[in-house]
């Protein structure tokens, strides 16, 4: 068994206002001397660490954790998965 | 009749409805704490609000997991009536037991304000008691309350007539100022308002009488005439 790091990356689906990203864009960034940024979207990264065989058993155990545990609401988000030697 | 309040680690306005239910209604109510069955004399069951599990990674969606909520859908395919209120709603949500999902307020910021509901639907057993459209001032207490479903929900929803209560006017971005929804059969209803901080004269400085008919419904369901 080999310990992998798997970085959860939960964001919302295109569509779903992200009032978030928008202030920081808006307020923060563009109110600089920014103006080339056109988007800026909030994540929320939870970050496992967990033993398997391999990277890609690594990765679909924590997208079945994901799943079952609804990690993240389907109906709202996108779950990006991404494997890292530890 | 018998109605418990279920308890998870956070909650915090269970004392408040304990209270209501067995102080203003002279309702039994007992406390349910999250990792015991649900007793079985039951004949509602009331999902408080406040903070379970500190709303950490999604409003209600740590508590959705507790034991509990296995015996609360149980109850649910029997069709005894449930309410979620607040975090108890965000609950009811994440465990599937209502459809859509509680997003942060637009405004980013909790909110502590008196709004006013509108009844879109008099048929369930906490809003048998209204007439259709009438107007409850009630207050709101959540970071996390803007309502939102799929489009092809939010049809089934209207088509089903499982929007119980609306906003009269814009307050936190939910769609369509939804602020409450009941599952198809209507036992299970959700609701962001308290109206566990209205019924009172002392505490509500609007109209008490609305909120009281939430209770009053149930009264009605249960064929107690208070």
């Amino acid at each position: 068994m080999t310990n992998y790091q798997v970085h959860v990356t939960i964001e919302n689906k295109p569509g779903i206002s992200d009032p978030e990203g928008k202030t920081i864009l808006n307020d923060l960034v563009l109110k600089g001397t920014h103006q080339n940024v056109s988007e800026i979207k909030t994540a929320k990264m939870l970050k496992f660490s967990i033993d398997e065989k391999d990277k890609e058993t690594a990765q679909s155990k924590v997208n079945e954790i994901c799943d079952e545990l609804r990690i993240y609401n389907p109906m709202v988000s996108i779950v990006k998965i991404d494997v890292f030697d530890a | 009749m018998n109605v418990g309040v279920v308890v998870f680690p956070g909650s915090n306005c269970d004392r408040d409805m304990f209270h209501v239910l067995s102080d203003v209604f002279n309702l039994n109510a007992q406390y349910c704490w999250h990792d015991k069955p649900l007793p079985d004399n039951l004949d509602a069951v009331i999902l408080p609000g406040g903070f379970s599990y500190g709303d950490r990674l999604r409003a209600g969606v740590i508590a959705a997991n507790s034991p509990i909520i296995q015996d609360v859908k149980k109850i649910a395919q029997k069709g005894l009536p449930i309410l979620g209120v607040c975090n108890g709603f965000q609950i009811l949500v994440e465990s599937g037991l209502l459809p859509g999902v509680l997003l942060k307020n637009d405004s980013l910021n909790f909110m502590c304000e008196w709004t006013n509901l509108i009844v879109e639907n008099n048929k369930t057993p906490f809003t048998n008691q209204f007439e259709l459209n009438q107007k409850i001032p009630i207050p709101i207490a959540n970071g996390e309350g803007r309502y939102y479903v799929d489009d092809e929900t939010l049809n089934k929803l209207e088509e089903k007539n499982q929007i119980v209560f609306k906003y009269d006017q814009v307050v936190n971005g939910s769609l369509n100022q939804i602020a409450g929804v009941c599952n198809e059969d209507g036992n299970v209803v959700g609701m962001m308002p308290h109206p566990e901080r209205a019924v009172e004269s002392e505490i509500n400085p609007q109209d008490n009488k609305p909120s009281t008919l939430i209770f009053e419904s149930l009264l009605k369901k249960a064929g107690i005439e208070n």
